[in-house]
């Protein structure tokens, strides 16, 4: 007899640790189900929404099996426009990464007026719709544009050719090396760069040699993204490209032109070509956010 | 309320926060826990709060056992040592919000909810911060909000985590002689972390000093300071001289000299010597236990700081009143007032 | 310095300022008559009210995403918190290809919707489904910081003054990410308004219907309706300007109510 009593009041005991246990765990976290129903939910999003359309880029490409893949790839009109953008690339990464660099330098380490206007000026391709900035090329430099009777007496050619294409990718990857420059030059101060000057070092050797160095994997990261961007933009260069097959054709361009032919094997073999560039870059991305961040703590001790 | 800890472990990893505490607080005490980082002090007083949960072991508050209750329930105010304040809400809403998160069927209405904060307000003497926002406040004035905001409540218990750790000295000060008068008016018992000696016996009805997850001393300010009940102890409070000594069939040894300093009930073997700095007397040469020579001499004061290198070898410093003018150079003898002997 | 200042002008502002010029060379009548066609109200209706409707689901679901990745560990996490950039890197006529592809009526998940009568590909939903698709790293990102940084004490605060884990979520954590939400939403809602590639193929393109204000402006280019052009991208540009300054603002409360430590 005593000892059952004895038995249920340690058991009342235990059952109270047990809810202890459980408000122990609501301080910061949140019930077992409902743990499970939001990681539930941010998979399934994630997988219907990111991952399945990714898959579907591989999965068509290969449809037809690995020879009409390649056959896809080996088509005049798919290197011609791999070419194109690869040029296009190159140019619109070159003028960036220069103009960016100064961009960043001159708003990270000087104060002058309308710098909070300039730092808006390079957010703005960001948040124009690529549409708009292939339409102001073609008010500029179209047959009735601006500077378009000027063009023609002098025989330029602009627009529907591979230099309005890359004004265009330009303009649009335009704030990509500067946005990653500017938070990491304007953390790193002025103070190193005041040292070498003081030490006898010229600025253009003060910008090679301290500056650079200093922020070489914010440079790879700019460039990394700007040239994803500039291989994959759509919007900007279809306004001003013309669509001259063989010619002024880039890689995403030439997705929509087969796409829309029915030839759903090469569209999506190019298609495979781009999402892989992305795929790389995001890969590239991470392992370069971990050097800056490395970067980073060293700069803290 | 009276708190009871009883054989409290707490383990991170292989590290042991706590290694078996046990801890007694009487109703309406000021209490402070005492000790270096890493001595447990904090882990302990989030355990009563109810924000950590020990290994092993048992609180009880007036004999309830306080572990079967999540932190929510406790009615503990805790003041954090970076205020948390929630920086989106006013100073008002922030100490208001303990009262409006209230079940609704013991919810006070609007008006006792304006006029309690008001009240609290009043207590802490920042009335006129109610529509500031915390960004707004320097450190002490939000130090005092969090203090606030956690009476609102009307806490069984009041726990602060080093209340003015994060504050200059001068506010510090202040700060200190207004918990204390504070605490006589709201009459809670409370308890506070701290690793500020000063703050700890200027404050505190009583000390408790821990070192690495155990308690070493609990008693009155004036007995952890006059008579410390370990080695430990000795070193952490108070400004100290140590020397290295050696006993054994009741004589005390430094280096190859004896001391003539009692021995009764030291267990022999390598030992420790703990004498106040201004427990050394400064006598002529030959007299007191020990002889040196005066190498540096500073003024602080009333005291003279000197350094004095023992004939042993060892360098001590001491204070000694202004009233006999030491100099480099010259030869005193010491003798201890008071000391102590620790084993180890 | 003044290298940067006119490099800026001349790749950013000369641009634009053409297409104000432009603009101005209508009349206000003429420019009025141009935005109130049925057709032009249409496109931006569908764009503009799409664009908010994606950027509202990917404000509820970028919440529990980034929730998710930050607070809890689950076998993965690593990997999804890096898919959630795909939509950033992926070329947008890749992904209007793509969710063309899956959404289809034959689509991998076309089919099973078209079995339930829901028709996604060719219809605004499509539309809706690829604005969804490209503005949710907008909010996960923007908000994934702001919960990391999060002071976790103050959480344990509102626990013990006794707050309820859901009283905590709605007064003290959800205001805390309040500027950093709004900030996502408009970043989100803007990408979605002007977006093109990703959404033309999905659409349909069917004037009134499932045109998006973009293709208009790239039909009317076509047609060498340019001044029409320039109006409806005019009023896209207003729209732009008016979100970027107000998540300037927006950053600017954030900032205002961080405590100087």
């Amino acid at each position: 007899m005593t000892l059952q009593i004895a038995d249920s009041v340690s058991l009342s005991a235990s059952g109270a640790r047990a809810h202890a246990a459980a408000a122990r765990d609501s301080l910061r976290t949140e019930p077992r189900a409902v743990r499970i129903t939001i990681i539930a939910l941010a998979i399934t999003f994630l997988s219907v929404f990111v991952v399945l359309p990714l898959v579907v880029v591989f999965a068509q490409a290969f449809s037809k099996g690995i020879l009409a893949y390649l056959a896809a790839l080996a088509e005049p009109e798919a290197l011609a426009a791999i070419r194109l953008t690869l040029l296009v690339a190159a140019i619109s990464v070159g003028l960036n990464l220069v103009f960016g660099l100064v961009a960043a330098w001159a708003i990270a380490k000087f104060d002058f007026k309308g710098k909070t206007f300039l730092i808006t000026l390079i957010d703005l391709p960001f948040s124009v719709s690529p549409v708009i900035s292939g339409l102001v090329f073609v008010l500029l430099f179209g047959a009735q544009g601006y500077f378009g009777s000027w063009l023609r007496d002098h025989d330029v050619q602009i627009l529907f050719a591979v230099p309005g294409i890359a004004l265009a990718t330009t303009f649009v990857t335009f704030p990509f090396v500067a946005r990653a420059l500017i938070p990491l030059m304007q953390e790193q101060g002025t103070q190193e760069e005041e040292a070498a000057i003081s030490l006898g070092a010229s600025g253009l050797q003060t910008f090679f040699r301290v500056t650079l160095p200093n922020i070489k994997w914010g440079v790879l990261y700019g460039v990394l993204l700007c040239n994803a961007r500039a291989m994959g933009e759509f919007g900007a260069v279809s306004v001003v490209s013309g669509h001259i097959r063989g010619e002024t054709n880039t890689m995403p361009l030439l997705v929509e032109i087969l796409y829309n032919e029915y030839q759903f094997v090469a569209a999506f073999a190019i298609a495979s070509l781009l999402a892989m560039l992305a795929l790389i870059t995001l890969i590239a991305k991470t392992v370069l956010e971990r050097h800056l961040d490395e970067g980073q703590d060293v700069n803290d001790h | 309320m009276t708190i009871e800890v009883r054989n409290l472990i707490k383990k991170f990893g292989s590290f042991a926060a706590l290694d078996g505490v046990d801890l007694k607080v009487d109703n309406g005490e000021l209490l402070a826990l005492l000790g270096p980082s890493g001595s447990g002090k904090t882990t302990l007083l989030r355990i009563i709060a109810g924000l950590d949960w020990p290994d092993s072991g048992d609180v009880s508050f007036n004999g309830e056992d306080a572990l079967a209750q999540g932190a929510r329930e406790r009615h503990v105010g805790f003041v954090f040592q970076h205020y948390a304040l929630f920086r989106h809400m006013t100073v008002f809403e922030n100490v208001a919000f303990g009262l409006r998160v209230q079940p609704r069927a013991v919810r006070k209405d609007e008006a006792t909810i304006r006029a309690r904060v008001k009240e609290l307000l009043d207590l802490v003497q920042l009335d006129w911060l109610a529509d500031r926002y915390p960004s707004q406040l320097s450190g002490g004035q939000r130090q005092r909000i969090a203090l606030a905001r956690a009476l609102a409540i009307e806490p069984r218990i009041l726990l602060l985590d080093e209340p003015f750790g994060a504050l200059d000295a001068k506010v510090r000060k202040e700060l200190r002689r207004w918990l204390r008068s504070l605490h006589h008016e709201i009459n809670v018992t409370s308890i506070f972390v701290t690793h500020d000696q000063e703050e700890a016996l200027e404050v505190a009805n009583r000390v408790v000093v821990m070192d690495k997850g155990r308690i070493e001393q609990i008693g009155s300010p004036d007995d952890v300071y006059e008579s410390p009940a370990s080695a430990f102890v000795h070193g952490f409070i108070g400004e100290s001289i140590e020397l290295p000594v050696q006993v054994d069939g009741g004589v005390v040894r430094l280096g190859d000299r004896q001391l003539p300093l009692a021995a009764d009930g030291l267990v022999p073997g390598a030992s420790k010597l703990f004498v106040r700095r201004h427990d050394m007397l400064v006598g002529p040469p030959g007299s007191g236990a020990f002889e040196g020579a005066v190498q540096h001499v500073r003024n602080f004061g009333p005291v003279q700081r000197a350094e004095v290198a023992l004939s042993g070898g060892e360098t001590i410093e001491i204070d000694a009143p202004r009233d006999r003018e030491l100099r480099a150079g010259d030869t005193i003898g010491l003798e201890p007032r008071r000391y102590r002997i620790f084993a180890g | 310095m003044g290298l940067t200042l006119s490099w800026l002008s001349v790749i950013i502002l000369i641009p634009l300022a053409g297409l104000f010029l432009k603009s101005f060379e209508l009349s206000p009548e003429q420019f009025w008559a141009i935005l109130a066609s049925r057709r032009t109200l249409n496109a931006l209706r569908v764009s503009f009210g799409l664009a908010f409707a994606a950027a509202c689901v990917n404000l509820v679901m970028g919440s529990i995403i980034v929730w998710a990745l930050v607070r809890y560990r689950f076998p993965g996490r690593r990997l999804f918190d890096a898919i959630v950039d795909v939509p950033f890197a992926l070329p947008t006529a890749v992904a209007g290809v793509a969710l063309t592809a899956l959404f289809a009526e034959k689509g991998w998940l076309g089919a099973p919707l078209a079995a339930l009568g829901i028709k996604v590909a060719f219809t605004p939903v499509g539309i809706f489904v690829a604005m969804i698709f490209i503005g949710i790293p907008f909010v996960v990102r923007t908000v994934q910081p702001v919960l990391q940084d999060l002071d976790p004490e103050i959480e344990e605060a509102a626990g013990s003054l006794g707050a309820s884990r859901w009283q905590t979520i709605i007064r003290v954590i959800l205001p805390s990410l309040a500027p950093a939400l709004l900030t996502g939403l408009a970043l989100a809602f803007a990408r979605a308004v002007g977006e093109y590639g990703s959404v033309i193929f999905i659409a349909g393109n069917l004037p009134n219907v499932s045109e998006i204000a973009p293709l208009l402006i790239v039909i009317r280019l076509s047609e060498f309706r340019y001044a029409d052009a320039t109006a409806i991208a005019v009023v896209m540009l207003v729209v732009s300007f008016l979100i970027i300054f107000a998540v300037n603002r927006l950053q600017r409360w954030a900032q205002s109510r961080i405590p100087a430590r």
